[in-house]
């Protein structure tokens, strides 16, 4: 299919991947993001109050991986040194075994906002990234915006301007965009938190079905119980600040998921433990 | 304008249709309409009857206040060379001190958004220029570079940049923090940051600027003729009124005024020509 071209398998040796999504726990031992003792002060002076600390968190290859917290406790943060845009003050991030020093080329970021450009079209922001670090675009890099923008059912706006556009829509714009660079490591910062519940649903199983056909390792931040339960395999919860982790808990619920998962007992049984967690931070860290 | 109240004769309309006859509550909504759409003109007509019979029955002196027929009266008594003559002298300074200060603003604000040291050491400077009267450093001027159009353009330039120079620095500073890290995350070179996000993002802030910039320009040109000039319409108002010409001292004014005003309008075509996005959206 010609969609599939869009993703080039990303060259990274010794990695054995499986595309079968019910065994996606049968990965490699080895951690693809691996964070160690991780802790960040912003403040630069000594004893400055810690906005996150001791985060310990191996996330495998392809793995969808969500973190849960109070506002506040610290996840744009431990987002951004996963980004290479924040060098953690503590501990240190690294990137299938290689310390993450700057922003590297195979990460894609996805916003709360859409954040598109106003002047530019929907295709054109699209390959934004591309024109941005280049200076140019080729016509192959073209032919790619197309098909992911078919893919996610875009093309027909492709030469919309951004304000013409649903939030939703504006949302999967913002997702394309940053699945360009077919990035190995998708971040997502509170990525459908701005659209309605509706529309939340509908994307988050759109982007289950990309991550499925093209597989990506993907930390998902979201203020959403139910939404974290329902896409990823693991759920990371935090505490208030300084954010630490309070629970790292197995979904182990069958994929694909479905809307009528929501409904199952396991699922209420992780959104209770989950809650639990964030309402009474004490009983159980 | 016109369009504006138009939605409100909607609302009102089905009102009145309520016991009259289709047709003649549409005849109504048309009167309506037309009225909404000339009332501005209509206010301002108006006025200037309002004006002329004040000054015709209350025998208003002339040099007191002059009639809207009398100010007309003393505009097609000059000669359309004559004010072709003036008109261009003051544009010429205007437009002139209008571009050497975009010319200027906008890398200067470049300059201070990316460097920390200059922002620090500049933009005091900047704010010291700023508020220092023009007025009463035209004339130094005059003293210090000659009567010619340097000078005037000068103090044009004085009077316009530090509109624009808050404007483009406001707009850089306001995109959002996102696709700065956006920018980050791809390792773009800093320059392309610049000019593919920070200063589009700008364009709207920067074009408030130079609708503010283009009709202070009118009166740095006006502010030089006054210190020193033979041409231009400042200098015609200054020299007819000093000759108690009044009606042509107000001729002067009224034809500058709608020049300033033309100008105005330009800075907004020329954004809705060129960058149709950044306007507000239309409801
Ligand atoms: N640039 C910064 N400089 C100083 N302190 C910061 C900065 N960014 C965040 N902080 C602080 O670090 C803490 C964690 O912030 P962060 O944005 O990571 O929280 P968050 O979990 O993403 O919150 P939310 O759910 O509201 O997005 C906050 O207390 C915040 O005040
Ligand atoms: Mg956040």
């Amino acid at each position: 299919m010609n969609v599939m071209n869009a993703f080039s398998t990303p060259s990274i040796e010794n990695v054995a991947h499986n595309d079968d999504q019910a065994t996606q726990k049968e990965t490699t031992p080895n951690a693809y993001v691996r964070m160690e003792d991780v802790g960040h002060c912003y403040d630069p002076t000594p004893d400055g109050p810690m906005a996150v600390q001791h985060i310990n968190l191996d996330i495998y290859r392809h793995e969808f991986v969500a973190v849960v917290g109070p506002s506040g406790c610290g996840k744009s943060t431990l987002l951004r040194m996963v980004a290479g845009l924040l060098i953690p003050s503590h501990g240190e991030v690294s990137v299938f075994n290689k310390p993450v020093t700057e922003p590297r080329d195979d990460v894609g970021i996805v916003f709360q906002k859409p954040n598109l450009l106003p002047w530019l079209t929907v295709k054109k922001n699209v390959l934004f990234p591309l024109k941005h670090k280049y200076g140019h675009v080729s016509l192959e890099d073209k032919k790619r915006a197309d098909e992911l923008l078919t893919m996610t059912g875009l093309a027909s706006f492709a030469d919309k301007m951004p304000d013409e556009l649903s939030g939703g829509m504006q949302q999967r714009v913002g997702i394309v965009r940053a699945l360009l660079l077919n990035p190995d490591i998708l971040l997502m910062d509170e990525p459908f938190s701005a659209l309605d519940a509706l529309t939340r649903e509908q994307i988050g199983f759109d982007l289950l079905d990309i991550w499925r056909d093209h597989p990506k390792t993907v930390l998902f931040i979201t203020h959403s119980i139910s939404e974290a339960v329902l896409l990823a395999d693991r759920i990371l919860v935090m505490s208030k600040r300084p954010g630490t982790v309070l629970d790292l808990i197995d979904v182990n619920l069958p994929r694909p998921r479905t809307a009528k998962d929501m409904n199952s007992t396991r699922f209420c049984e992780l959104t209770e433990t989950i809650r639990g967690h964030i309402y009474e931070p004490h009983s159980r860290a | 304008m016109n369009h504006t109240p138009a939605p409100k004769a909607a609302l009102h309309a089905p009102q009145q249709s309520h016991n009259s006859k289709t047709t003649a509550s549409g005849v109504k909504q048309w009167f309506k309409k037309q009225g909404y759409r000339f009332a501005p003109w209509l206010f301002f007509i108006s006025l200037l009857i309002l004006w002329e019979s004040i000054c015709r029955l209350g025998h208003v002196p002339t040099y007191i206040l002059p009639s809207p027929s009398s100010i007309i009266n003393a505009f097609f008594n000059v000669s359309f060379s004559r004010w072709m003559v003036h008109l261009w002298a003051t544009l010429r300074v205007a437009l002139l001190g209008f571009i050497v200060s975009i010319l200027i603003s906008i890398p200067l604000s470049i300059a201070l958004i990316r460097s920390e040291l200059l922002n620090r050491t500049i933009y005091p400077v900047l704010v010291v220029i700023q508020s220092t009267p023009v007025v009463a450093v035209a004339p130094l001027i005059i003293v210090l570079m000659g009567t010619g159009d340097a000078s005037r353009v000068l103090i044009t330039c004085l009077i316009t940049f530090f509109p624009l120079v808050v404007s483009t620095t406001t707009g850089m500073l306001e995109t959002p923090q996102e696709l700065i890290e956006l920018s980050q995350s791809l390792r773009a070179p800093r320059y392309r940051e610049t000019w593919q996000i920070r200063i589009p993002y700008a364009i709207p802030h920067i074009f408030s600027g130079l609708r503010v910039s283009i009709t202070l320009a009118i009166i740095g040109a006006v502010v030089a003729e006054f210190v020193a000039a033979e041409q231009g319409l400042g200098y015609f108002i200054q020299f007819s009124t000093s000759f108690f010409k009044i009606p042509q001292a107000f001729a002067g004014l009224v034809f500058l005024s709608a020049i300033s005003l033309l100008l105005f309008k330009s800075v907004h075509w020329i954004q809705a020509w060129l960058f149709p996005w950044s306007l507000p959206k239309k409801k």
